[in-house]
């Protein structure tokens, strides 16, 4: 059989679909690829956000809506002393545990980075403090700090006999504010430690050498190498553990709630003092929206202070 | 406190052989006189949802729902009971009665039925049945009960429990008292020479709900203070408070160190450890002592009495509340209320009292001769836990800023100001005023 009546053969040049047209025009492509992560960051991050500061503005309580306001929430706040409290003890907790934590946080760090036996399962160790549920911790340092039933009342006063009095660690303002500074040290190291260890292995062991040949000393190799080229994760890592510690309310909440007489509150347990047992939403999230420009300050401050863009971009420090 | 140590006495497990006896043991001696019960014809096809908090005590769910059980029994309409954690319920009324949806009743705590008055009916018939079949209803029962300054029932109280002095028999004998004198003068002097014996009282002063808020109360009852007046405006800053305040100023120093961290479950742990030998809480130490080999000696040794009265006519304790509500929302409000009216009936009721073992007291007068009052003598001081003239915001109405001012903890904290030499009586009393005129503007 043969065919001698072709048709005229004629490229078949289909017309695409609507929908190949449509996801094949880039900008829709693009809107409908960060359409789930910009709907789960409005639903979950941006609605609260905005409600949250919406409700700054408004009288609202547990149970009953509330009428816009105004700035009367944050009228009444700025003459409320424990406000003032909250505001103080709030920077004042963040500044020294922040210190603490990098100070303690660089030595272990530096500690760690040396070759001794057993390093991964030491480097393990070191993270527990972090991994463990800030409230199973709380709740440690809560019996460590009892009047009555603390470790270390016991072990001064009925073991090595050198008190004869349990130490009163919650009862008066300053001791319970260094108490749960101290609580804050301890659970933030890991965190840091790891962090700046991580960053300790990506200097090039090179310039250690080079160091050594120009007859360097130890503080030498950490003040003029170690040091500078932590900064940059040095920048990252402070401004994380300065909003971890300014937001911070567990260890708060579960040893003091913000006693003694409201000494050791700190803006987040005062908002939800305020806000949910005490039913005030409205002052509650004035309270809570009062922390965004000091968290916004101290971001700022760490990664502009901290990490100049030289040292990111590899440039020289001339 | 009255909220969290009932873990020991959940131990107790009562098995339903026994959940039978005290339904025959419950019969006979409550009073009641003939009343025509409200006519409440029951909805078509009616059913219910309801919430109430946890129990203290196993008995208290198997009780409660085997009368509901009954209820069914009796009138068809299916109940469904939720059991809400006591951190919870608070919220899950508010948002049931914003929304208007959800449960059809809710026993919530004391002053939820005012908060939310606009959201309920009214429960003014089953109130006045109940209170003319059984005796009447007790003092604060009826004060929870009542929409202020009227007549109108928004609540039915369901239970309650107030927190009295708990002391150690021997320490106080041993300081040469037969019991913790009754003034202001005797206890401040009986706890002087505690301390000099070296087994001292304490009283939280901590951000304690329970505890702080029932032993500032005291103070400030006892000599004649209140938070608010009659009408809800403020009284903190006079006089009395002044007297209270000075009066602590010199109790505070005989107290076991470090009653200024105290939390609610503090001065029971300190008070089973033989740290502290005289304090005020919920009848849940003295239970949960008991039931522990290792502390039934102390809870031996342990009675209860009334702090001293002072200027109070009454026990000065604000008796934790149960409250029960109808919503407006719900669709069978007859089945609701008829569901009340039965639960509160001596035939489910004293059962259910006998069960609780003595954590809740009744609120209507007859069941003062329930058989669970004479069950151990320790508890009977609970017996008129709902008799006390006193209730939290005493003397003002029960409010939205009453509860406020008890959460954010604003009289403990000017107690906890004057006894740590922070401020003075009259600084404290200052401070207090100014954060309770916030709380009460409206």
């Amino acid at each position: 059989m043969s065919v001698t009546t072709a048709p005229a053969w004629r490229p078949a040049r289909q017309e695409p679909g609507w929908l190949v047209r449509l996801f094949e025009y880039k900008p829709f492509l693009v809107f409908a690829c960060l359409l789930p992560a910009v709907g789960l960051l409005m639903v979950f991050l941006t609605y609260p956000l905005g409600l949250g500061i919406f409700l700054a503005f408004t009288d609202t309580t547990i149970g009953r809506r509330g009428i816009w306001v105004g700035l009367e929430n944050f009228q009444y706040l700025l003459e409320d002393p424990l406000w003032w409290n909250a505001v103080f003890y709030s920077v004042f907790y963040t500044a020294v545990a922040t210190v603490g934590k990098f100070a303690l946080g660089l030595w272990l760090a530096l500690l760690l980075n040396n070759h001794m036996p057993f390093k991964s399962l030491l480097r393990a160790i070191i993270l527990l403090p972090w991994i463990v549920p800030t409230v199973l911790s709380a709740i440690a340092f809560w019996w460590i700090y009892d009047p009555q039933f603390s470790i270390i009342s016991f072990l001064l006063v009925d073991v090595l006999g050198w008190r004869t009095t349990n130490i009163d660690f919650l009862g008066s303002a300053w001791p319970a504010r260094f108490s749960l500074i101290a609580a804050n040290i301890w659970r933030g190291i890991p965190f840091v430690a790891i962090s700046l260890l991580a960053g300790l292995q990506t200097i090039s062991p090179s310039l250690y050498e080079a160091a050594l040949l120009d007859g360097s000393s130890a503080w030498q190799r950490f003040r003029y190498i170690t040091f500078p080229m932590l900064l940059p994760i040095l920048a990252i890592v402070m401004t994380f553990s300065i909003i971890f510690t300014f937001t911070d309310f567990q260890l708060v909440y579960a040893i003091t709630r913000g006693g003694p007489v409201n000494s050791t509150h700190l803006l987040a347990t005062l908002a939800f003092q305020r806000g949910i047992p005490g039913g005030q939403l409205g002052e509650g999230a004035a309270i809570a929206v009062s922390m965004i420009p000091f968290l916004v300050f101290a971001t700022l401050f760490s990664y502009f202070g901290l990490a100049r863009r030289k040292w990111q971009q590899g440039e020289g420090n001339d | 406190m009255y909220i969290i140590n009932r873990r020991s006495a959940l131990q107790l497990g009562v098995s339903a052989a026994a959940l039978a006896a005290f339904r025959a043991s419950a019969q006979a001696p409550i009073a009641a006189t003939d009343t025509p019960a409200p006519r409440l014809p029951i909805e078509q096809g009616a059913t219910l949802r309801m919430l109430r908090p946890v129990r203290f005590v196993q008995p208290d769910e198997d009780v409660f729902r085997a009368n509901a059980a009954r209820f069914t029994q009796a009138t068809g309409v299916q109940v469904r009971v939720d059991f809400v954690g006591w951190e919870d319920i608070t919220q899950q009324t508010a948002v049931t009665a914003n929304t208007g949806a959800g449960p059809d009743l809710i026993i919530g705590f004391g002053d939820a039925p005012h908060i939310f008055a606009e959201k309920l009916i009214e429960v003014s018939d089953v109130a006045d049945y109940l209170g003319k079949r059984y005796g009447g209803w007790m003092a604060v029962g009826e004060k929870y009960g009542k929409r202020h300054g009227t007549n109108n029932w928004i609540g039915l109280p369901f239970g309650g429990t107030a927190g009295p002095l708990v002391w150690r028999k021997s320490a106080v004998n041993q300081v040469g008292f037969e019991n913790p004198p009754s003034d202001h003068a005797g206890f401040l002097d009986l706890c002087r020479k505690l301390k000099a014996a070296n087994k001292p009282a304490g009283f939280a002063l901590g951000n304690a709900v329970g505890d702080g808020n029932g032993f500032a109360n005291w103070l400030l009852w006892s000599h004649g203070a209140s938070l608010t007046d009659e009408e809800g405006k403020v009284s903190i800053n006079k006089p009395e408070t002044i007297a209270a305040l000075n009066y602590l100023k010199e109790l505070y120093p005989t107290f076991v160190p470090g009653t200024l961290a105290w939390g609610d479950i503090s001065n029971n742990r300190a008070y089973a450890a033989n740290e502290c030998w005289v304090t005020s809480n919920g009848v849940s130490l003295y239970f949960s002592l008991k039931n522990d080999p290792a502390t039934a000696p102390i809870a031996e040794d342990s009675q209860h009495s009334l702090l001293p009265l002072g200027q109070a006519a009454s026990w000065p304790s604000a008796p934790l509340t149960l409250n029960a509500m109808v919503f407006k929302h719900s669709r069978f409000p007859n089945a609701a209320k008829a569901f009340l009216l039965f639960m509160m009936e001596r035939e489910q009721y004293d059962p259910w009292l006998i069960a609780n073992l003595g954590y809740w007291a009744h609120p209507l007068t007859n069941y003062g001769s329930s058989a669970v009052w004479s069950s151990d003598p320790k508890v009977a001081i609970f017996k008129d836990s709902m008799n006390n003239k006193f209730w939290n915001g005493y003397k003002g109405p029960i409010s939205e800023a009453s509860g406020q001012a008890n959460a954010e903890y604003v009289t403990v904290q000017m107690c906890a100001a004057v006894a740590s030499g922070q401020s003075t009586p009259q600084e404290a009393a200052r401070e207090a005023e100014r954060r309770a005129r916030r709380i009460f503007r409206r």
